[in-house]
């Protein structure tokens, strides 16, 4: 008995009584591991076997070769990574203007950031639903404006080299509020010596903005960057509102090739399509987050 | 002088440009609602000649023996008891997560940014709904909105409870207050400007979720707002003005919301996004 009496004061609470129980863990790790985790990892076995949800039968990679070697699925691969790199590009050079022209003593200021910021909350597919009609080749808005400038609108949702585009561009339309919101957030972040030192060294407007605002809003950036490219690349609830993956699959990307397997009941397929979509978005995120974060370790 | 004037047409001219870029898609929306039906499907952007708004709203809200009523129903059970869910257990998460330094750490800080990176693997998602007996039925949807958005939500409260000062722990310890008591009696109540945040921004996320209730509950009859609004858009093709009335209807929740909750909102949005 005597010999525990020395350890005492290093443990001075038993596992049972400290005031922060790791028990506080357990009911949101059920869920967690219910409803995250174990999917994630039978994906993993799931993406071998040809599967209806009772039966699955092993055949090891044929569904990812199935993946690569079918035209329209890996149309759906490689749109996946231009409708993520146009609307993340689009998003952070829109984004990074707006936050400057917002964050300046423009008049109208709290409307103009409401107004840019309100499609965020908006339903995607109601965004979706207006903007197809919006686009409509021959009655739609968009495309009337243009032939009274004597321009003939193209077909911007049934050209099949237009369509993907076109989404994103309506993507980056829903988003660029919130990319606006995180840079003015950075904005405002950075102390006004910078500025007044800068002034003192006779810097203009440019030169503040090159050598003090970028530099300086890069974690911002990385954000930015960041959530769009994860969005973009699980982007599916707009293209399926819009296009369908149509005309065609010209617009298909893997989450959309995802649902579509599912439909048609090709669990395996579809499952396969899902690790996919995992492999890249890890691949493509994890370093990227990694790189973009390197300098804010070090400060 | 002149600076004065480049602002003030810097300012109009941005003024003008956002309204024509932004707001003219909402107004389309509302004039299309208040349409009658052969002049809705023209598609064009003019005044209705004839007003029929609130025959429009009737007629949607009747369709269907009351589709919109029962979805706007099951949405709200959906959104509030998913969030309520998110917010105590991911509040309890990321409340020892930061006060507690243990073996755990480690691997939980991992498995929650896993959470936000991740894509959900949805067809084995339905497998185990399915042995749950839980696929097609709210409370699974509900469930899965919980496993999916706790993340997000640890994270915000993790990085809320590091600024509550731990002298106050201590002094309710030493008031005798025990663990449950510590956090549901003291902590839980200074967390409550980030419980605000979290709440709205995870309530609008919920409302406005189309892919998880298109594939884990599927159907028309015991739907959600966005998917009536989907498959009523497959549907009748004819019926613009109904549709865009569906539309603003839907519209309607995140913009109160938004009036109410600016604040908040914004930054839930940017803080959370920082730290992701």
């Amino acid at each position: 008995m005597t010999t525990t009496a020395p350890r005492l004061p290093r443990r001075r609470r038993g596992p049972g009584i400290s005031p922060y129980p790791t028990w506080f863990y357990i009911p949101a790790g059920v869920f967690y591991i219910a409803l995250f985790l174990i999917p994630t990892g039978a994906s993993l076995y799931f993406s071998l076997t040809r599967w209806n949800l009772f039966d699955a039968t092993f055949i090891g990679f044929d569904n990812f070769v199935q993946f690569f070697q079918e035209p329209a699925l890996l149309q759906g691969f490689t749109n996946t990574f231009i409708y993520a790199f146009v609307t993340s590009g689009s998003k952070v050079v829109l984004g990074l203007l707006l936050g400057v022209l917002l964050s300046s003593q423009i008049v109208a200021r709290g409307f103009l950031r409401s107004v840019v910021f309100f499609p965020v909350l908006v339903s995607t597919i109601g965004v979706g639903i207006t903007f197809k009609v919006l686009l409509d080749p021959f009655d739609g808005l968009v495309n009337t404006v243009l032939a009274t400038f004597g321009i003939e609108g193209p077909g911007w949702l049934t050209d099949p080299s237009l369509a993907l585009l076109s989404v994103a561009m309506v993507d980056v339309w829903k988003g660029v509020g919130l990319a606006t919101l995180i840079y003015i957030a950075g904005m405002v972040a950075i102390p006004q010596d910078y500025f007044e030192a800068a002034k003192v060294d006779g810097a203009n407007a440019w030169n503040n903005f090159w050598h003090i605002t970028l530099p300086l809003l890069r974690p911002a950036t990385a954000t930015v960057v960041l959530l769009s490219l994860i969005g973009g690349l699980r982007s599916f609830d707009l293209i399926w509102a819009m296009t369908r993956g149509g005309p065609g699959f010209t617009s298909d990307v893997v989450a959309s090739v995802i649902y579509k397997q599912y439909q048609g009941g090709f669990f395996g397929l579809s499952t396969a399509g899902n690790v996919v979509l995992f492999i890249v978005v890890a691949a493509l995120v994890v370093p990227l987050s990694l790189w973009l974060n390197r300098g804010e370790k070090e400060s | 002088m002149k600076n004065r004037a480049l602002r003030f047409t810097g300012g109009a001219v941005a003024i003008v440009a956002s309204i024509l870029i932004f707001i003219v898609p909402f107004i389309f929306i509302v004039l299309t609602a208040a349409k009658t039906q052969q002049e809705a499907s023209l598609l064009e952007f003019s005044w209705p000649t004839e007003w029929v708004f609130f025959e429009n709203l009737a007629q949607v809200v009747e369709a269907r023996d009351f589709i919109l009523v029962r979805a706007f129903a099951n949405s709200a059970i959906l959104t509030i008891a998913s969030v309520a869910i998110m917010v105590v257990l991911g509040a309890m998460v990321g409340y020892v997560l930061q006060r507690r330094r243990s073996r755990w750490n480690g691997l939980v800080n991992f498995l929650v940014l896993a959470g936000l990176i991740i894509p959900p693997a949805v067809v084995p998602t339905i497998w185990v709904l399915q042995g749950l007996e839980l696929f097609k039925t709210l409370p699974g949807l509900i469930f899965v909105h919980v496993a999916f958005g706790l993340s997000f939500c640890i994270l915000l409260f993790r990085a809320f409870v590091a600024t509550i000062p731990r002298e106050l722990d201590e002094a309710a310890i030493i008031d005798g207050a025990g663990p449950l008591r510590l956090f549901f009696s003291v902590i839980f109540p200074l967390l409550r400007s980030v419980i605000v945040t979290v709440i709205v921004v995870q309530a609008v996320f919920v409302f406005n979720d189309f892919t998880y209730a298109l594939y884990f509950l599927p159907g028309d009859e015991n739907a959600t707002v966005q998917l009536t609004l989907y498959n009523f858009q497959s549907q009748s093709l004819s019926q613009w003005n109904l549709l865009f009335m569906d539309v603003l209807l839907i519209t309607l929740p995140p913009l109160v919301m938004y009036i109410f909750f600016n604040r908040q909102i914004v930054a839930g949005m940017t803080s959370g996004a920082v730290k992701g």
